[in-house]
Formats: structure tokens, C-alpha cells, sequence
């Protein structure tokens, strides 16, 4: 499953990783490491397990069973130490309702045991960061969605962490705020802030992330780079085919003769998988099918996870 | 503090499942300085609502003058501890001091802590700092007693200047005031982590307002059938009244730190079991 990529000094490690509620299984077994510096990512659709395995690498949910080191650490023993040096961006907004803007930074610094006077210094610097400066002194619950994970994200880094946990970070947000977000986060990355981020958005992973994995049913389906899970599991193209819906079935059906590595029929469209799309698609107009739309485009996470599990990402 | 020992064994185990220490050494999680920052927190956030604050101190003061010194001109005077005759406001002063330690605690420790652990979600967020759910809870309960001891402070004060205290003692009714607020609150904290909805609080009302009544607030135990008496004597603010009672009136002996340790394991019971339930019910 770990290809060479791996580093060599691990800031996490997991081996057979199991969490349990009860009965039900949410995370299986799962292996994984990674190093200083990297933006790691675990794709998959809701329930997949991601979740989960934040909470573990967060030291907020003990290990059912199997191995997990944290900067060289024990999550359950030293839950406090590992904490200490990790920023985390939960995916439902855990902002203090009863502060403003700036003192949810201030006071989250000083659980973090943080002198004043650092505190009162990162703050500013932060909150011109994520572009809140104006907002300081306005209490948080008016603020939109965006904004508050702004903010959460500035709070997140207060403590200067080695490693920054994000759970979902722009689920629920527009599109103009999730690339407000993005755009944060990627220079948070070029500063070389180690990233561990949890997605079912395949956009999101492919920005983002150096290497990912896969999750499904608590399992790890694949790992690698965003280009090397595309290159392994896809082909280079993709040809999109909608048809009428009553001639869809039929359509799926002669489509088997056009020479494509692989076909998935979606609910509303029919994929092919093929090297060159252009010519698959004039390849089913020479089989006399009319689709009512085509579109050629290049193949994505989200083509990878639908090899790997079946499914789509976000159903 | 995990010793250097602990951290070793902890390598060669890579693979246990439930926190050892945590099960044989329960008092790991009492807490410890962290959860200042916490108490600090609620010192922050109650500068945009002090006004709330100042809510706790009319009633104790209300109830001295409606039935302490109103009630009282009909009363006379009351048969105090040791048989000494007390006017009746000196005798009702001590015990809503008692009862104001009591309330200031409960405030904090019961309805905002439910509102701060199922809505506000301030203990997700605090528990991925390095405070610890021992710290949540320990930070929680200071705060808690903060507040009653603040109340106690203010009532106090009123006592002494209707020249109500008889003894200088009554400058001790403070340390038992922080007990008092110490046992309530960390009480009232581990109930509130049972509790499931607002609904719920009816039952911190339901044992709250008895106390209050009974813990021979407004007469003396002697009223009370002996059989009585014993279950009144058995009760928490009870443990707190003949403290107060004691330093406010200057009859003091060493019977009364029976009271005290009463109401110190109380809150030590409280304070371990809100740990922990802190712990099962945030850190799954």
C-alpha cells in the first residue's frame, strides 16, 4: 500500500488503526504516514471513516485498537504535549459565541499557556492573515460561514503549530468563500505548515494536497499524489454523454462497442474512459447515437474514486 | 505530569487500548493549572455581561430584610447554637449567606454549563488545547465558586454592617463560603453531565428549593421530630448553615470541622465525576 513516497522521519505514523463505536466499525485497519512539510489528504464520500481519524490524530478520540504516534508521541499518554503543538479546524465551527472576534484568538492562545503579549502580537498578524482586521472587535455570531472558518483557521494557528488538522474545511461554504479559504490554505503551505485535511470534495484534494488517500468504509482504497491515482486508476480522458432519458439505456448498450479502456453509466450519463476523447466521441457518431450533450474533458479524483469503490464522492 | 518512566512504557505498548492510568489512578484527571485559562475565559466573557453577575446578590439581601428583619420584629429572639439568644436577623443572616454560596455556585456549574458543553460547544473546542477534561472541570467548578464566593463577599458585607456578626470569627464565614460554593458547584456540574435536555433542570430546582427551606434556615432543628432532624442533618447546605452559623455568632469548636470535611469530600466526589463524565461524553 505505501509506495516510496514515504518519508523517512514520520510526524504521524499509523499502523492497523480501528475505531469502534459499539458494534459499528468506523475506521478498519488503516496504515498511513507522513512527513514534515507535506499536505496529506483523505478523500472520501461522507462516512467514509475521515472524520474519525482526525479525531484520533487529534488526541479527542482514543484508538480501538492498532498503532498511532504522533510527532514521535502516544495520542492517549500524551494527548496534552501532542496537542499542544497541533492547530485544528473542526468541521463544525467550535468559535466562543460569547467573545468577539479578537478574544476568541486571545483567550484560545492562553489555553495553549501563551504569554500575552505573544498572543496579542500573533492575533494581529493573524487576523490581517485571513483578512479580518476590520471584524476584530464585532462578536462572532453574526459572522457568515465563511468568515467564521476564517476565523477558526486564524485561531487554529495561534499556537504556531507543527502540524494544522482540518475536518472538512470548506464544506458548506459558497464558492467565493471556499476560495477565499483555498487561497489561505495554500500559502499556509508554501510556508511549509505541515496540512492533514479531510475532503469529499475531489477539487479540493487536487489543489491542496501532495499525496492522499483514499477512504471507503473505513478502508484505505489507494494511495498517492492527486497525478499518480489519476494516472493509475483513469485514463488521460474523459468523454461525458448525455442522452434523452429514454434512450438511455439503449445508448449504454451500443456504447459497449466503442473501444474505451472503461464505461460507467451514471444515472444521468454515461462515462467512457478512453485515451482520446475526441475521437471516442467521433467514434459514437459513426455508430449513428445522437447524444443531447458531450463533453470531453480530463479524468479527476473523482473518476478515481468511482473505479475504486463504485461510487460517487459526494451522493 | 507523566513521569519519564511512564513515557517508556508507553513505547513498549504500542498496542493498549484503554488509558491504564486512567482506570488505576483517577485522580490523574482532577485537573491542574491549565484549567485557570478556562477561569479566565469566563472572567473575559462576563466583562460583556456583568450585569448578569450583579443578578446574584439582590435576593439574599431581599430575604434578609422581608424575613429576617421584618419577620423578625415579630419573632424576638431565637435560640442560636449552644443555647446562646440570638435576634432573629442574626440568626437568619448566616444562613442565607449559606444559601447565597450555595445558589452563586449553582449558577455557573448547572445551566451554563450544559448551554457551554451541548450548544456552545466550548468544550470541543478547549479540549483540543492541551486542557484536559479534568482541567474543564476543575476550571468549571473555580469559576463556579468564584462566583459564589463573590455573592458570600457582598452579603457579608451587608451582615457586618447591620452589625449582625457578633465575633470576629465571622471573617472565617468567607473560607467556609468557597467550601460551600466548592461542594455545590461540583455537584451541580456532575448532575448537569447526566442531564438531556432543559427539561432536565427542573430537578436542580426540585432539590435546590428544599435545601433552602429546611436546612434550618428560618427556625431551629429543634422544631423538627428527631427523625427529622437526622435526615436534615444529613443534608449538604445543612453541613454549610451551622458552619456559617458558628463563625457568624462566634461559637466555634472543633465539631465544626465535621461540617467542613462533609462538604470538602462532596465537592472532591463532584469534581472527580465531572472529569470523567466530561471525558465519556466529549472524548469518544
Amino acid at each position: 500500500m505505501l509506495g516510496s513516497s514515504v518519508p523517512d522521519h514520520a510526524l504521524i505514523r499509523a499502523r492497523g488503526l480501528v475505531k469502534r463505536f459499539g458494534e459499528f466499525t468506523a475506521v478498519d485497519g488503516i496504515d498511513f504516514e507522513l512527513g514534515r512539510g507535506e499536505a496529506f489528504g483523505f478523500l472520501g464520500p461522507n462516512g467514509a471513516g475521515k472524520s474519525s481519524t482526525m479525531r484520533m490524530i487529534g488526541c479527542v478520540s482514543p484508538p480501538t485498537a492498532g498503532e498511532l504516534t504522533i510527532l514521535g508521541m502516544d495520542p492517549v499518554a500524551d494527548g496534552s504535549a501532542i496537542r499542544a503543538r497541533l492547530g485544528v479546524v473542526p468541521q463544525e465551527d467550535t468559535l466562543d459565541v460569547e467573545l468577539t472576534v479578537r478574544e476568541n484568538l486571545l483567550v484560545y492562545g492562553r489555553y495553549f499557556g501563551l504569554a500575552r503579549s505573544v498572543i496579542a502580537e500573533r492575533a494581529a498578524r493573524l487576523l490581517e492573515f485571513v483578512q479580518l482586521s476590520e471584524r476584530a472587535t464585532d462578536q462572532v455570531e453574526p459572522l457568515s460561514g465563511g468568515l467564521k472558518r476564517r476565523l477558526t483557521i486564524a485561531r487554529s494557528l495561534i499556537n504556531d503549530p507543527e502540524i494544522l488538522l482540518l475536518d472538512e474545511p470548506t464544506t458548506g461554504l459558497d464558492p467565493q468563500a471556499r476560495h477565499a479559504v483555498w487561497d489561505r490554505l495554500f500559502r499556509l503551505k508554501q510556508q511549509g505548515v505541515t496540512l492533514v485535511l479531510t475532503t469529499h470534495y475531489m477539487d479540493e484534494a487536487e489543489q491542496l494536497c501532495d499525496r492522499l488517500v483514499v477512504m471507503d468504509a473505513g478502508k484505505i482504497a489507494a494511495e498517492g499524489s492527486p497525478r499518480t491515482l489519476i494516472e493509475r486508476y483513469s485514463t488521460p480522458e474523459v468523454l461525458e454523454l448525455r442522452f434523452d432519458p429514454d434512450e438511455h439505456e439503449q445508448a449504454a448498450e451500443k456504447l459497449a462497442d466503442v473501444p474505451a479502456q472503461r464505461q460507467e453509466v451514471l444515472a444521468d450519463r454515461v462515462l467512457l474512459y478512453v485515451t482520446d476523447g475526441d475521437a471516442a466521441l467521433a467514434t459514437v457518431r459513426g455508430l449513428g447515437l445522437q447524444p443531447r450533450t458531450s463533453l470531453v474533458r480530463r479524468s479527476t479524483l473523482e473518476d478515481v474514486f468511482l473505479r475504486l469503490t463504485g461510487r460517487r464522492l459526494e451522493d | 505530569m507523566s513521569s519519564t518512566r511512564e513515557a517508556v512504557s508507553v513505547r513498549e505498548l504500542p498496542l493498549r487500548v484503554v488509558p491504564v492510568a486512567a482506570l488505576t489512578r483517577p485522580w490523574r484527571n482532577l485537573g491542574g493549572r491549565n484549567s485557570l485559562y478556562l477561569v479566565q475565559r469566563h472572567a473575559r466573557a462576563y466583562r460583556h455581561m456583568w450585569l448578569v453577575l450583579l443578578s446574584g446578590l439582590g435576593e439574599p439581601v431581599f430575604y434578609l430584610f422581608s424575613l429576617g428583619v421584618g419577620l423578625g420584629q415579630l419573632v424576638g429572639t431565637v435560640t442560636g447554637p449552644a443555647g446562646t439568644q440570638v435576634s432573629y436577623a442574626q440568626f437568619v443572616a448566616p444562613a442565607l449567606l449559606a444559601t447565597s454560596s450555595m445558589t452563586g455556585a449553582m449558577y455557573d456549574s448547572t445551566f451554563n454549563v450544559f448551554f457551554r458543553l451541548k450548544y456552545a460547544k466550548l468544550y470541543d473546542a478547549v479540549l483540543s488545547t492541551p486542557l484536559r477534561s479534568g482541567d474543564v472541570a476543575l476550571g468549571e467548578i473555580t469559576w463556579a465558586l468564584i462566583r459564589g464566593a463573590l455573592y458570600a463577599v457582598a452579603f457579608l458585607a451587608v451582615v457586618v454592617a447591620m452589625e449582625l456578626a457578633r465575633s470576629p470569627w465571622a471573617a472565617l464565614a468567607l473560607p467556609a463560603a468557597v467550601l460551600t460554593g466548592f461542594a455545590f458547584a461540583a455537584v451541580g456540574m456532575a448532575a448537569t453531565t447526566y442531564m438531556r435536555s432543559w427539561q432536565d433542570f427542573e430537578f436542580v430546582t426540585l432539590v435546590s428549593m428544599p435545601l433552602f427551606l429546611f436546612s434550618t434556615t428560618f427556625y431551629p432543628l429543634t422544631v423538627y421530630p428527631r427523625a427529622l432532624q437526622v435526615v436534615v442533618e444529613c443534608t449538604p447546605l445543612y453541613q454549610s448553615v451551622v458552619l456559617m452559623r458558628g463563625f457568624v455568632l462566634g461559637v466555634v469548636g472543633p465539631g465544626l470541622l465535621w461540617h467542613a470535611a462533609y462538604l470538602a469530600v462532596m465537592g472532591a466526589a463532584g469534581l472527580l465525576v465531572a472529569g470523567r463524565r466530561v471525558s465519556r461524553l466529549l472524548l469518544k
